[in-house]
């Protein structure tokens, strides 16, 4: 009998090979429509992904299916590609066995939202080491064009022709619910506000969630366009920067102020006196909640990290009793088939 | 009432070979503990036993009621059985609603004790008496004795400083104290635990105590029972023994697995009856290093159990037939990735959701082949509650060699049932090989196989240079990318199915008891085990040429399995189902098997399958099961 031997304690050693962009890239050929969103995805978490000093070896990518659940076939890393909607099960699971690994999720719209939806709230609640990235191109993509649970209100597509007649839900609004930890918003053609984002996500302790607007050229082409084109991009989102005010614009020269719980925007606010200032640490998520609610055309849609706190880790928790009863004395196998009234037959 | 002045009277001592005792009672009345407290003592003392507990469908339902009825019904015997009996030698009946549902099974001349007390207007009428069956001769091919015990209860702990409720609740306490009397057993077993039990409670456990001892006194002074009975301990090999029910035999099959393998085991469930009692066991034992995991569904929880399985533990997850249904498509996602898994299905009566406090053996076809596309997985099933221990670290042994998913199928009567248990030596089980692939600097090809086995590689997150993409998609032979190939996805089907053919090189030829060949081979699978043996030892005493075999691995079925059957002139297979096994041994070995089939949600009684024996040997004409009084649909 040996003792339980699991490879890779996850020491991470200080004189680690320096990694470059170039370690991550697999020898598949990405198969994403040119002009897809996903591409910019890809490149901004293999230039990050250097950065956490992490051995390629520890690191995992865990998606479901669709588009974006291709994913991990073109990362050099170990990957795994489950089934629809179920990728967090098999990372809370892997982590929760490994907690020394670190582990990637990534999920789409209909992957996250839809039939895994119940999955996302349960490992946001319980508060499991992982980094989930939502590809929201609002549309199933791989199934050619149906509407998705984040699809706008009256949309057309290919099994709506009518329009649909579901209201879509908010993402964002969802994992500050469940009680995510870390909730953030990206969007594709921001590359280094992504990376930025992916790289925090990374480095947070406890479950990490960014939803990334992604654009679908075929079946839903240009759904961010309206406030997310570079002429007009800073004009129409606001960055949300922990301790700073809401300011927006070409020369920042707007900003949001609230007005009981209701959000109003300022324009040309000469000074920052009143105008509403972002706490990311806030335990109450009642100002993010608020922030959710900004949306275009209305209001500059808010993009960057809407709420990093810090809470009790699950993986931890469960290492942490496994360990607190080993040190009391470790099980023995024929101690624990001899308990309970036990008797002697001669 | 009976006072200690009183002159005891005099009993003779009776000898039985072996006596079956039904207790059953509200589900308020405890009546489970009274029966595990006698099965204990009896165990203790050295007899063979086997137990079935019965449990009501609803956790509270009303005080009285018919569908509220618990039973808990045992076999001792001082030789060697294999079921809890077909019909008691008695019953204690707390209640009316009790003695309804439970008398139509007592042997006639049987020992009736019931509560009279319990008789009132109110429960009879809850259990639909119209007139009150102690009174109107009713029961007379039975011993009759009725008792008023919950009186003779209340005078016992005249004085205590407890609540009618709480004097009520140890009644269960006063008629194990008779019971015990009865058979000439003695107290300490329940005296010892109950203040362990109650160590908190020093009022209860007074209350209890007192009871039991007023019940014990009682049958000792009382005239009512004349004879006393002995039932002499069963010669038993050698070995220090413990009692055991189905479902801790596995937990602690697959901790034994966890051990020999030298693996941490991860346990992935979410609650089902009859199997959260596995996910019970196993969340106690952290010291062993292993960690269960109480998931949002099924799916989650053998999601979780595929990524803990991904990551190099033993992945273990569990549930009954509503959850396997669940578990399907993730259970397919392991076939493809080729990870090691074992999947518990502690089986009850369905479909949907059934009779979950019942049993059945239903989900025999679901395991073998409910999930979309040919998917193969290994299939073995435990036939005794003990067996459940060595059934569990097998169904490890072979996932582990040949990186495949083992549906391991308990069910509900094992599971819950139990027997005495010579507990093994740990140096005498079995070794669990298994294989990381080795770290390297080439490229690593994540779907060679092992010739032998077939087995891919387990290459482990954290493993050096052994990065690689697996997941759903068909994978190339060797390299594992994803591949449309048409010749590819023909060989690699075939390669998955003969990973699990291939198991039948590592698994034990069929054994079977009775003469080598002859006019009827009796062949079953899992909890049918005791009363199968049971009957076809009757029918060789009666000097008929029957044989019985006992299938404890499903897929792939033993090597010889073909052979065995066709030494004999007929096949019959017993199951609890509408003839699942009876299918696939039809199908794959054109054997003209005859289905003998029960879907009551009970176990078989011996006497059935005697019937259904007899009928084939042309010794009577059709036999047809013959259903009493069921505890749930009648009445009510
Ligand atoms: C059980 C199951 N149901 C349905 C599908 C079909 N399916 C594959 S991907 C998908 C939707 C994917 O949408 P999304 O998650 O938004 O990913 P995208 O392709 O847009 O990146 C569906 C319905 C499936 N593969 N499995
Ligand atoms: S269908 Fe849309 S989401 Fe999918 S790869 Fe093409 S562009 Fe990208
Ligand atoms: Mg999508």
């Amino acid at each position: 009998m040996t003792a339980p031997t699991v490879p890779n304690s996850g020491v991470i050693s200080a004189d680690l090979p320096i990694l470059t962009r170039k370690d991550f890239v697999s020898d598949q050929e990405v198969r994403w429509c040119p002009g897809c969103g996903d591409y910019s995805i890809l490149a901004q978490m293999q230039k990050m992904l250097p950065e956490l000093n992490v051995p390629k070896e520890n690191l995992v990518f865990i998606s479901g299916i669709g588009c974006s659940s291709r994913f991990p076939y073109y990362m050099e890393t170990y990957g795994f590609h489950s089934i629809h909607g179920r990728a967090l099960t098999l990372a809370t699971g892997l982590k929760t066995a490994r907690p020394e690994l670190k582990v990637f999720v990534i999920t789409g719209d209909g992957d996250g939202l839809s039939i895994g939806g119940n999955h996302l709230l349960h490992a946001m609640r319980r508060n499991v080491d992982l980094t989930v990235v939502l590809f929201n191109n609002r549309i199933y993509g791989l199934t050619k064009g149906q509407y998705s649970p984040t699809s706008e209100f009256g949309k057309v597509t290919k099994s709506s022709p009518y329009g649909t007649t579901e209201r879509p839900l908010n993402p964002i609004r969802i994992a500050l619910a469940a009680g995510a930890t870390f909730v953030a918003r990206s969007i594709d053609r921001d590359t280094k506000h992504l990376e930025e984002m992916l790289y925090q996500a990374a480095q947070h302790k406890g479950i990490s969630f960014v939803e990334v607007y992604q654009n679908c050229n075929i079946f839903n082409d240009g759904a961010f366009a309206a406030f997310a084109e570079k002429e007009v991009r800073q004009d129409r989102m606001v960055y949300l920067e922990h301790g700073k005010p809401l300011r927006y614009g070409k020369d920042s020269q707007n900003g949001i102020r609230l007005n009981g719980f209701t959000p109003e925007v300022v324009l040309d606010a000469a000074s920052d006196d009143g105008l509403l200032v972002h706490n990311a640490h806030n335990q109450d998520i009642t100002l993010a909640n608020i922030l959710v609610g900004l949306d275009y055309p209305d209001f500059p849609v808010p993009i960057g990290v809407f709420r990093d706190i810090d809470a009790p880790v699950f993986d931890d928790l469960v290492q942490q009793q496994v360990e607190e009863a080993i040190a009391k004395g470790r099980g023995d196998l024929t101690a624990i088939l001899h308990s309970g009234e036990t008797w002697v037959v001669e | 009432m009976t006072t200690e002045s009183q002159t005891k009277p005099e009993h003779t001592v009776e000898d039985l070979e072996r006596v079956t005792i039904r207790f059953a009672g509200d589900s308020g009345d405890g009546m489970q503990l009274t029966g595990t407290q006698f099965t204990k003592t009896a165990a203790v003392f050295g007899n063979d036993l086997a137990t079935l507990p019965d449990f009501p469908a609803e956790i509270r339902a009303p005080t009285g009621s018919l569908p509220g009825v618990s039973g808990f019904q045992l076999s001792f015997s001082s030789s060697d059985i294999h079921t809890p009996g077909d019909h008691p030698d008695v019953l204690v009946a707390m209640n009316p609603a009790a003695l309804k549902t439970n008398v139509a099974d007592l042997r006639p001349g049987g020992l009736l004790i019931v509560d009279e007390d319990e008789f009132n207007v109110t429960n009879l009428k809850k259990a639909a008496y119209p007139v009150n069956p102690l009174e109107d001769g009713s029961l007379s091919k039975y011993q009759l004795v009725p008792i008023a015990i919950t009186r003779f209860n209340e005078l016992a702990l005249e004085g205590l400083p407890l609540n009618a409720k709480d004097k009520f609740r140890s009644r269960n306490f006063y008629a194990l104290g008779l019971i015990l009397w009865l058979y000439g057993r003695s107290m300490d077993t329940t005296i010892k635990w109950a203040s362990e039990q109650f160590k908190r409670r020093p009022d209860i456990l007074d209350a209890n105590l007192r009871a039991l001892r007023a019940g014990y006194n009682f049958g000792e002074t009382t005239e009512l029972f004349r004879v006393q009975y002995h039932v002499a301990p069963a010669t038993v090999a050698p070995g220090t023994y413990r009692h055991i029910s189905g479902n801790e035999a596995t937990a602690l099959g697959f901790v034994a697995a966890s051990v020999l393998s030298g693996l941490p085991l991860f346990y992935g469930s979410y609650p089902i009856t009859p199997a959260s009692d596995v996910l019970h066991e196993l969340s106690k034992l952290k010291s062993f290093g292993i960690k269960t995991f109480q998931a949002e569904d099924e799916i989650a929880a053998i999601g979780a159990t595929i990524g803990a399985a991904y990551g190099g533990h033993l992945g273990l997850t569990g549930t009954s037939g509503p959850g396997l249904a669940l578990k399907s498509e993730a259970l397919n996602l392991a076939v493809m990735t080729e990870l090691p898994l074992v999947v518990i299905d502690v089986q009850r009566a369905g479909p949907s959701t059934g009779m979950p406090t019942k049993t059945e053996q239903s989900d025999l076809l679901q395991a073998m082949f409910g999930r979309n596309g040919d998917s193969f997985v290994g299939i073995v099933a435990p036939c005794t509650p003990s067996d459940c221990f060595t059934m569990a670290i097998e169904a490890a042994r072979l996932a582990l060699k040949y990186m495949v998913p083992v549906i391991f199928l308990s069910d509900g009567y094992l599971g819950n049932g139990s027997e005495p248990w010579r507990i093994p030596d740990v140096a005498s089980l079995p070794k669990i090989e298994w294989n990381y692939a080795t770290e390297q600097d080439g490229e690593f090809n994540p779907y060679e196989r092992d010739p032998k086995t077939l087995a891919r590689p387990w290459a482990v997150p954290g493993q050096k240079g052994l990065t690689h993409r697996i997941g759903g998609l068909e994978k190339s032979g060797q390299t594992g990318d994803i591949s449309y190939d048409p010749r590819n996805h023909h060989e690699m089907t075939l390669a998955r199915q003969g990973r699990v053919d291939r198991m039948v090189q590592d698994i034990p030829d069929l054994e079977v008891t009775g003469p080598e060949t002859g006019d009827l081979l009796v062949l079953g699978w899992g909890g049918t085990y005791g009363a199968i043996t049971s009957a076809v030892e009757g029918a060789r005493k009666r000097g008929l040429s029957v044989a019985a075999a006992h299938l404890r691995y499903l897929n792939p079925f033993p090597g010889n399995l073909e052979a065995v059957m066709k030494r004999y002139k007929r096949v019959l297979i017993p199951e609890l189902n509408t003839g699942q096994l009876s299918l696939l041994v039809r199908g794959k070995f054109m054997v003209d098997a005859i289905p003998f089939n029960k879907i009551s949600g009970q176990p078989f009684k011996i006497s059935e399958i005697e019937g259904k024996i007899d009928e084939v040997l042309g010794l009577r004409g059709p036999y047809t099961i013959e259903f009493g009084q069921s505890s749930v649909l009648s009445g009510g």
